[in-house]
């Protein structure tokens, strides 16, 4: 199975942007999989764009003033923001063209931030945005902690994981005592038209991902596992190959929910058991067999209810 | 001329804001701002209007649509108080330094805790430092005025700075008074259409909030200063060619009675009314007493204040904040600052006052005064506090 994506994504993408919106020269960490993310959301889109972000790792490594890593035009405020920037950047442009101040052509909208700006401290400016339907793609880069200030845990730390501030220690053998906050379903839940999980290792599922949220008609969201060696404790090289573990056993499934209707993205073939994808990460290590157990029976647990909720059935190894 | 209407000074103030013609207005409710974007809400509802009103979840992001929007080329206006600014606080400094021309009108209201609606300037000396433009209004007749005034400053390319314009709450927010509407040709030829410095646009990307490290931020922050300090002949502009056409002419410090005056009472906002009335009633006891008003708070006009308050004796500052753990109070401790280095200045005495919207009579200002000329009280004294 692995070799089978791997062929796919070795394959040369058709019509695949050559434009680059994110300058190379930037300070990303070797291996930095959430600069990719971002690098494949912006070619996805296209020059004609507006782009809100949050602070947090991806704006700390392009904008050092005078400095800027950044091709398209770009707006930071602040960390907890994004969603409510790009609504005043949507509002503004809306405004203009009707009163016909700007030229009448579309620009989108996008807004970004990482798991923290988003599941966190950002969770209600993103929520006030997509209930207020404004048409914003919102891309939550999500390295499952804050990366930018020293790894801390997040509510999109998954359970297990060991951070700074969530440390695994013999009080707290687990490190993360809490399940990954659903940030997906939660935006869903919102009747948004479209909602997607994403990852750069699957990077034309990705841009696909996109431009159906480009055409969305009204906010739409993606969340896309971000892959972060430096936080993780991985070595830069297998960024991509954990992206695509991580998928593989079912830790993070990648779907989309088009107006209401849920949609696996892949095949439903036999998960991975969970040990492949904690193998080599740092933030594992500490994990028994016992915890290891409870996070296989969970993960199984809502994978079944996802396959459900899509309305497909486990295909054996010979059918897929 | 404009027309002349009887009508509450919060709706006054949103058509004023609607006459400017503003592309977004964001803003959530809290009392006593409220009036200002129910009407706006309403004028865009009914077509009366053609802007985006965006209903948001919070101050926090009604400040941050706003940069947004300002950033693309809209013309923004947002309203708040007290509670409201707090949550908002981080992106209004933000919004100064991004040199981000929206106007903001802010209901003064006293600060929690504990909690009160009621008015004060506590709310506002809490984003003192914030770069932005600055101003403290009497009358309904001038938060009108102030707000065109604010929109033409603010995004004068030369400025390209956010304009506050505080209004005392309740007190000034909620009575009716007779005014002068401007007429919308009044406004098209003082108020040409927003021109931003830079623009958000795919034709030409820029970025904008990049972060200032050590080598670079210093200098970053100095630029804003100068850039507030500069917008001084700007506002002063504005301010004439305001007289041109309305007939009303605005100074950054304005001055009562002060010509003969030993002693001069300094104050901004409504305080400046009651405290007209007690110069008139002093001065009819036969003392020598003048009032200063100083409108403009950012930025502060020191020289204007030196020239005027040297000549006095006596000065004796009406302070609506309380400094707790201080040396006195926001607006004392500016004046005492500016004149500690004239060779030949005046005694300069705190009274805080009006806390919480504690009632100030023209009475209560004489006692002021008295006690500030007969007790020798050294740092602040907090007026009116029972037991
Ligand atoms: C109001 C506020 N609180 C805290 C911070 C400090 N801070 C900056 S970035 C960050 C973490 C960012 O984490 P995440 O959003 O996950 O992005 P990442 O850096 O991991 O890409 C924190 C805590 C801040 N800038 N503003
Ligand atoms: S810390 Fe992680 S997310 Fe941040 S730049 Fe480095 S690799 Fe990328
Ligand atoms: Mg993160």
């Amino acid at each position: 199975m692995a070799g089978a994506s791997e062929k796919k994504i070795l394959k040369p993408l058709k019509n695949f942007p050559m434009e680059e919106y994110i300058n190379s020269g930037h300070r990303a960490c070797q291996g930095c999989a959430e600069v990719l993310a971002v690098r494949h959301v912006l070619k996805a889109i296209g020059p004609d764009m507006i782009l809100a972000m949050a602070t947090g790792c991806m704006e700390i490594i392009s904008s050092p003033y005078p400095l800027t890593s950044w091709n398209v035009p770009w707006i930071h405020v602040a960390f907890e923001n994004a969603a409510a920037v790009a609504s005043g950047v949507e509002s503004g442009l809306k405004a203009l063209r009707r009163k016909g101040r700007i030229p009448d052509k579309e620009i989108t909208v996008l807004a970004m931030g990482g798991d923290g700006g988003t599941t966190d401290i950002g969770f209600q400016a993103l929520s006030g945005m997509m209930e207020r339907g404004q048409k914003v793609i919102y891309v939550c880069v999500d390295n499952e902690a804050y990366m930018n200030t020293g790894i801390q845990r997040s509510s999109s730390t998954p359970f297990g994981a060991s951070t700074t501030t969530s440390p695994a220690g013999k009080v707290h053998p687990a490190g993360q005592m809490t399940w990954k906050k659903d940030m997906t379903a939660i935006a869903a839940a919102h009747g948004i038209p479209y909602t997607a999980t994403a990852c750069p290792s699957f990077y034309t599922d990705l841009i696909k991902k996109v431009q159906k949220a480009k055409e969305a008609n009204g906010p739409a969201y993606l969340h896309i596992l971000s892959v972060c060696p430096t936080g993780w404790r991985i070595p830069p090289e297998k960024a991509i190959q954990y992206g695509q573990l991580a998928v593989d056993t079912g830790v993070f499934p990648l779907y989309e929910v088009e107006n209401g209707v849920w949609k696996l993205s892949r095949k439903a073939k036999a998960l991975k058991p969970v040990t492949d994808y904690f193998k080599g990460q740092g933030r594992y290590r500490h994990l028994d067999e016992k915890l290891t157990a409870f996070i296989q029976e969970k993960v199984n647990e809502r994978w079944e209810r996802l396959l459900k909720l899509c309305g497909v059935e486990l295909q054996t190894e010979d059918q897929a | 001329m404009g027309r002349k209407v009887g009508i509450e000074v919060s709706i006054a103030a949103a058509d004023a804001a609607a006459l400017c013609d503003v592309d977004v207005v964001a803003a959530y409710p809290i009392t006593p701002q409220t009036h200002v974007v129910e009407h706006l809400a309403e004028l865009v509802a009914s077509g009366h209007l053609d802007a985006e009103f965006v209903p948001v979840e919070s101050e926090h992001s009604a400040m941050s649509v706003c940069c947004g929007s300002v950033a693309v080329g809209a013309r923004t206006f947002t309203a708040t108080a007290a509670q409201g600014l707090a949550l908002m606080a981080e992106i209004v400094y933000i919004a100064g330094s991004m040199r981000l021309p929206l106007v903001m009108f802010l209901s003064n209201r006293a600060l929690s805790g504990p909690l009160s609606i009621w008015n004060d300037h506590s709310d506002a000396m809490m984003v003192r430092d914030c770069g932005w433009i600055q101003v403290f209004c009497e009358d309904g007749q001038e938060v009108f005025d102030a707000i065109i005034h604010a929109f033409r400053v603010g995004e004068d390319p030369q400025v390209s700075l956010p304009v506050m314009v505080n209004v005392d709450g309740f007190v000034l927010t909620h009575v009716i008074e007779p005014i002068e509407y401007w007429t919308k040709e009044m406004v098209q030829k003082y108020l040409p259409p927003f021109q931003p410095v830079s623009r958000l646009t795919p034709e030409k990307p820029v970025s904008m909030g990049a972060f200032g490290m050590p080598e670079i931020y210093l200098e970053q922050k100095m630029a804003h200063n100068v850039a507030l300090l500069n917008s001084r002949p700007i506002i002063e502009k504005g301010w004439t060619e305001l007289a041109e056409l309305t007939g009303r002419k605005y100074s950054a410090v304005e001055t009562y009675k002060v010509d003969d005056a030993e002693t001069i009472i300094l104050g901004m906002g409504t305080i400046c009314s009651t405290s007209s009335l007690a110069v008139d009633k002093m001065r009819a006891e036969g003392k020598k007493v003048g009032l200063v008003k100083l409108r403009l708070w950012r930025p502060l006009p020191s020289d204007d204040l030196r020239r005027v308050l040297a000549k006095a004796k006596d000065v004796v500052v009406l302070d609506r904040a309380i400094c707790p753990g201080g040396g006195n109070a926001p607006v004392t401790s500016e004046i005492r600052a500016i004149m500690y280095t004239e060779p030949e200045r005046p005694r300069i005495h705190c009274m805080i006052a009006g806390i919480g919207q504690r009632d100030v009579t023209p009475d209560d200002v004489c006692a002021m005064v008295d006690m500030a000329l007969s007790q020798s009280i050294k740092d602040y004294h907090i007026y009116g506090v029972r037991g």
